[in-house]
Parts: C-alpha cells; sequence; structure tokens
C-alpha cells in the first residue's frame, strides 16, 4: 500500500491542517494520516483514495447528527482507532459511522462508536476486515434504530473482536457469503444479536450474545459453522438462543446455551449436525417447530431444562445419540457408562403446551408428573421412535478450547 | 386457650411423631444439600416435596390428633371452658409444632450449609412461609374433616381423598378445562383457578420466584405481571390466609352446635 513516496499529514487543532476534511483533500494514493487527540465536528467525510487514516489517542469525530460521517469508497483503505459519535437518523437512508462501498481490502478496527444510527455499513465490498471495535447504542425499539456491523453482499469478511451493544443487531448479514465472525461479544441488543439473511459458507466462531432478544438468527443460509459460542439469557416473550429457520447443512458444535427462554427454534430446517452442546437450565432446550428432517443431535449435554425437546408433529426423522440427559432416571447394570433404557425427550407436557400455553402454569405439579410418567412408560402422544437409544449416564466434559486453534 | 394451645403444643412436642417428622425435614435438608451442592437448585426440589408432602402430613396428623386426643377433650368439655377455645387450642397446637418441624427440620442444614450469606435466603424464606401456610389450612380442613365424621375410618378416608383432590384431582380438572375452552382467552381463568388451590396457589408463588418465569415465554410473562407485583404477591398471601380463616371459622362454628 505505502511506498516511499507516500507521506504523512498530521492533523491538531494547532497544526497547519487542522480538519480531517481538509487533510483528506491533500491526500494521496498511500498516504497516511495521523489525527491528533482532540474533538472534530465533521461529518459527510468521503474517502476515495487508498490512505490510512489513524486516531492517536483515540480523537473524536462529532458527526453533529447531520448524517454519515465516514464513507470509503476507494480499496486498501484502513481506518483506526476514533471515537465517531452522532450519527444522523433518518427513516429513509440509512446513515452509518462508518460505510464502506464497492472496496476491497479495507481495514476498520479500534474504534468506539457511540450514539448512532447505523454503525459500520459494509456494502458490496470484499476481503476485509472489522476488528476490535466498540459499539454503544441507545436503540429501544426496532423500527428507529440501526445495526452496529452490517454486511450487504460481502465476501470474506472478518469481524473480529467487537463488543457490541443496546443497537437493533448486533451484527446483521444479508447475501454475504464466506464471512468469519470471531471472538466477538454482543450484548443487550433489542433485537437479534448476531443476524443473518441469505447468507451462505459462514463461521461463527468463539462469540458471546448475552440479553439480546435473541442471540443467533440464521435465516435461509446454508452451509454454516457455528462453534464455541456461549449464549445465554436471552429472556421474553418471543426470545430464543439460536433461531434457526430454512437452513441447511449447518454444524452447531461445542456451543453453551444457558438460562434462555428457548435454546434453539429451529423450523424447516435440515442435515444439521448438533453435537457437543450444552443446555443449561433453559425454559426448552430444543424447540422442533416442523419440517425438519435428518437433523443429527449427539453427545450433548442437556442439564436441567424445563423441556429438553419439544416437538409439533408425530413424525421423528432426527437422530438423537448418546447425549447426556440430567432428566434421565434410567439405570446402567453393565456399568458401561450407557444407560441401558432409552430416553425419551419429549414430554407429553411440552405437547399440552404447544397446543394451550396457559396450560405451563401446571408446570412440576403432581399431575402433570404422572401424566408424564405414563407417557414415559407407554408413549401415545408423542412419536415413539423419537429416543435416545445410547443416553449417557455421566455428563460429559467438553474442552471448549481442544481440536481448535 | 392459650392454656390448652400449651398443652397440646409440649403433648405433641413429646410424641414420637413429632422427632420423626422433623427428623425426616432435617435428613432431607442434608441430603439435598450434600447431593445438590447448589442452594438454589436444593429450593427447586425442596419445593416439589413441600407442595405433596406437607399437606399430606398436615391433613393425616391433624385427623389423628383429633381421634387421638377425643377422650381428654371430652374430659376438657365437662369443665367450665369456651368450646371455640378448646378446639382453637388444640387446632393451634398440632398446627404450630408441625411447622415447627419443618422450619427447623429445613432450616438448620441450609443455616449451616450458609444461607445467610447466600442470595437463595429469600426463595428459601418464600418456601417455608408457604410450608407453614400449608400446614396450617390443611390441619385446619383436617379438623373440619374430624369434627363432621364421628367414624375414624370415614374421617380418613375423607382426609385421603382431600389431599388427594388438592393435590392431583384438581390439576387433571384445571387442565382438562383450560384444553376445552383453549379458544378463549385463558389468562384470568388460569389464574383464578390457581387461586382456588392453596397448593397450586404455592406452587406458582415459588415457581415465579424462582425466575423460572423467565423462561416460560409469552405466558410466564403473563404470570410474572401478576404475580411478580408486590399486589399480586398480596393479593395470594390474601388468599392463603383466607384459606386459613375459613375453615378455622367453620371449625368454631362446628364445634359451638356439636353434640359429643
Amino acid at each position: 500500500m505505502s511506498n516511499v513516496w507516500s507521506k504523512t499529514i498530521t492533523v491538531c487543532s494547532t497544526c497547519t491542517v487542522q480538519t480531517i476534511h481538509e487533510a483528506l483533500q491533500q491526500a494521496r494514493e498511500g498516504d497516511t494520516i495521523f489525527v491528533k487527540k482532540g474533538i472534530y465536528k465533521e461529518a459527510n467525510l468521503k474517502i476515495d483514495k487508498s490512505i490510512t487514516l489513524i486516531g492517536e489517542g483515540l480523537p473524536t469525530i462529532d458527526g453533529e447528527a447531520q448524517g454519515e460521517i465516514i464513507t470509503v469508497g476507494a480499496d486498501n483503505v484502513t481506518i483506526d482507532g476514533f471515537r465517531i459519535i452522532n450519527v444522523g437518523v433518518s427513516y429513509t437512508t440509512d446513515y452509518a459511522a462508518v460505510r464502506v462501498v464497492n472496496s476491497n481490502g479495507f481495514v476498520i478496527q479500534n474504534l468506539e462508536l457511540e450514539k448512532l444510527f447505523f454503525g459500520i455499513y459494509l456494502q458490496k465490498s470484499n476481503h476485509g476486515k472489522v476488528l476490535n471495535n466498540k459499539v454503544q447504542g441507545e436503540a429501544v425499539t426496532e423500527f428507529n434504530s440501526g445495526n452496529a456491523v452490517h454486511l450487504w453482499y460481502c465476501k470474506n469478511v472478518e469481524v473480529r473482536g467487537n463488543d457490541v451493544r443496546n443497537v437493533r443487531d448486533g451484527i446483521y448479514l444479508e447475501f454475504s457469503d464466506d464471512i468469519t465472525i470471531t471472538d466477538n461479544f454482543s450484548k443487550n441488543n433489542v433485537r437479534y444479536g448476531l443476524h443473518f439473511m441469505f447468507s451462505n459458507n459462514n463461521q461463527v466462531i468463539n462469540n458471546v450474545f448475552e440479553t439480546n432478544g435473541a442471540g443467533i438468527a440464521l435465516m435461509f443460509s446454508k452451509v454454516m459453522e457455528v462453534r464455541n459460542n456461549v449464549i445465554t439469557k436471552n429472556w421474553g416473550t418471543a426470545a430464543y438462543g439460536l433461531l434457526l429457520k430454512e437452513v441447511n447443512d449447518v454444524n452447531l458444535i461445542n456451543n453453551k446455551f444457558i438460562e434462555n427462554t428457548v435454546g434453539i427454534t429451529v423450523e424447516g430446517s435440515n442435515r444439521l449436525v448438533y453435537s457437543n452442546n450444552d443446555f443449561t437450565s433453559n425454559g426448552y432446550a430444543i424447540r422442533v417447530k416442523g419440517a425438519c428432517y435428518e437433523n443429527e443431535i449427539i453427545n450433548n449435554n442437556f442439564l436441567y431444562n424445563s423441556f429438553d425437546i419439544s416437538y409439533n408433529g408425530k413424525i421423528n426423522d432426527n437422530k438423537f445419540e448418546s447425549n447426556f440427559w440430567s432428566n434421565y432416571t434410567g439405570y446402567d447394570l453393565d456399568k458401561d457408562g450407557i444407560g441401558d433404557v432409552p430416553y425419551r425427550p419429549v414430554k407429553l407436557f411440552s405437547y399440552i403446551v404447544n397446543r394451550t400455553p396457559e396450560t405451563i402454569i401446571l408446570l412440576r405439579s403432581l399431575f402433570i408428573d404422572l401424566i408424564d410418567f405414563s407417557e414415559k412408560v407407554s408413549p401415545v402422544f408423542t412419536p415413539d421412535d423419537l429416543m435416545d437409544e445410547n443416553p449417557r449416564m455421566k455428563r460429559i466434559d467438553h474442552d471448549r478450547n481442544k481440536g481448535f486453534i | 386457650m392459650l392454656k390448652i394451645l400449651k398443652y397440646s403444643f409440649y403433648d405433641l412436642m413429646r410424641s414420637r411423631w413429632s422427632y420423626v417428622y422433623f427428623a425426616f425435614y432435617l435428613l432431607l435438608g442434608v441430603v439435598l444439600l450434600f447431593l445438590n451442592n447448589d442452594l438454589s437448585k436444593a429450593v427447586i426440589t425442596l419445593m416439589n416435596v413441600i407442595i405433596v408432602l406437607v399437606p399430606l402430613i398436615g391433613t393425616i396428623f391433624g385427623v389423628m390428633y383429633y381421634y387421638n386426643s377425643k377422650e381428654f377433650t371430652e374430659l376438657l368439655l365437662a369443665q367450665p371452658l369456651k368450646r371455640s377455645s378448646i378446639f382453637l387450642g388444640q387446632y393451634l397446637g398440632v398446627a404450630i409444632s408441625l411447622s415447627m418441624s419443618l422450619i427447623l427440620g429445613l432450616g438448620i442444614p441450609f443455616v449451616f450449609y450458609g444461607l445467610f450469606m447466600s442470595n437463595a435466603i429469600w426463595d428459601f424464606s418464600l418456601l417455608l412461609i408457604t410450608g407453614t401456610f400449608l400446614t396450617f389450612i390443611f390441619t385446619a380442613l383436617a379438623f373440619n374433616i374430624a369434627l363432621s365424621n364421628e367414624n375414624r375410618i370415614k374421617g380418613f378416608g375423607y382426609a385421603i381423598l382431600l389431599w388427594l383432590f388438592l393435590a392431583i384431582i384438581y390439576d387433571g380438572i384445571f387442565l382438562m378445562s383450560l384444553i376445552i375452552f383453549e379458544d378463549y382467552p385463558l389468562d384470568k381463568l388460569s389464574l383464578v383457578g390457581t387461586m382456588l388451590n392453596p397448593i397450586d396457589l404455592s406452587r406458582t408463588l415459588i415457581l415465579l420466584k424462582l425466575d423460572i418465569s423467565a423462561l416460560l415465554g409469552y405466558t410466564g410473562a403473563v404470570f410474572k405481571q401478576f404475580f411478580g407485583t408486590s399486589l399480586g404477591l398480596i393479593i395470594s398471601f390474601a388468599a392463603l390466609t383466607l384459606w386459613v380463616v375459613l375453615p378455622v371459622l367453620r371449625i368454631t362454628m362446628k364445634a359451638k352446635k356439636k353434640d359429643f
């Protein structure tokens, strides 16, 4: 990018160049602009050359709610170390703190975004990186808030180490393929922590999603890898840890679902592999809404969930194998660590609750325990082939870091 | 009345059954804590035990005590004493000694385990409060049954039936009616249905305090809105108090008119 002829421009209140706007006009391809600490009240900064824009001591760019703040329209642009505040809110245009349009090789890192509408908006841009940014929004409702990191028709982008809070969707992908999303922290977002629409071949690894409207929503996508994530405390009337709708060929491995209203809601999704996950203290661990075929649920821990699995129909084409169920009451006479009687994870009561949600008030009553028990002994309403033939007697110790570097 | 209460209370304190009951809860508390190593999990398991066992023991014990001390009661009736104070004294003696066994039996292991340091203390107190309410309610109901039936076998039969009805059958009927009327808005109905049965009411109160409500989705939220607010809590406790007061009133009424 930069070569021996490239020069550096320094911006500060006492320098010859006092505004970033001016520096951008003076700069040529390959130049570096250093911005010293201070407050710069500028908006609509357009970067149309391959330059490196570096903030020293976290200078603030205040957009004064006039609209977009930085727009990148050139390849190989780096933006590093700014605090960007006051993006304009509009109901017709998606104003962003940083927008990248039709560009390759961008690096956007160490930004702190506050009082924003959209945060980092990538549009038809490929081979870039979005690293270690902090986004703190003030979203209350869905319709007048934006997303922290928004990818639209992008390819091969790395989104790593970002901290996104209080926005609509923490990270949003639409028509974007081959994206790696790692080590992000997504909290208190109004809608979803991470949202995929029509995006394929993506990897979601080592992220934490906490108290969002829903942790991760995967919709209309295929061939994905969801690994080592922690999805927790997504509570509410329509809250899920992970929402899977019309997705195929997804691997869900080594994730932790803790204290969600619903751990996973899955609908119309086929050939999914759920393995080595921990489902702990959820209302429902997995809620299957129908049209899900050839899924495998293997080697997971189901710990103290109100309902382990909930099913709508009587047909089952999914495989449950070698999981640990804390509700399992069988025995292991041959001491091979595998229970001798199969476990039926679907309770009759979960059917009743599906049909008449108000009956949930009878949860843990003796009568319900009795009918669940009789259904367990001789299944009438639940799919009789839906069972784990080899339930484990001991909890599986998942090492989340093993085999993963 | 206080004298009779004191007599009944000391009589029961000396009896073997109180010790067995006390020892049972002590053992339960210790075993749960050592197996679970987690206070809030232990509280959930305890809830299951309390909402089933406490009413059962309250009813059986109440009926048993009444029939056993019948001769002594008749002796007392010959003295210049108010009838209501005789029966209320006996009732309170039984209810208080049972509650004490419950509170001490469960409380001691939990206190030793470090309850005061833990944030489960409110859940635990709620558990003990509802347990005490259930004891008072079901002992009162048992005295009612015993007063109305001279025949011991019949009395015991009715007592067991009462427990069976409130602990199991009621929920069955409740569930059926919810399913039959599923096309109608059921929030109110299910709230009222819960209020009408002290066992259901206690169970719901404890469950919602344990934050399971957050895991129950939409309907859970509706119940949380009711039971979670202080108004809902007050109404629930008022309902429980009513469940104590009404049977006790009937005890005094019945005792006044009864021929011995």
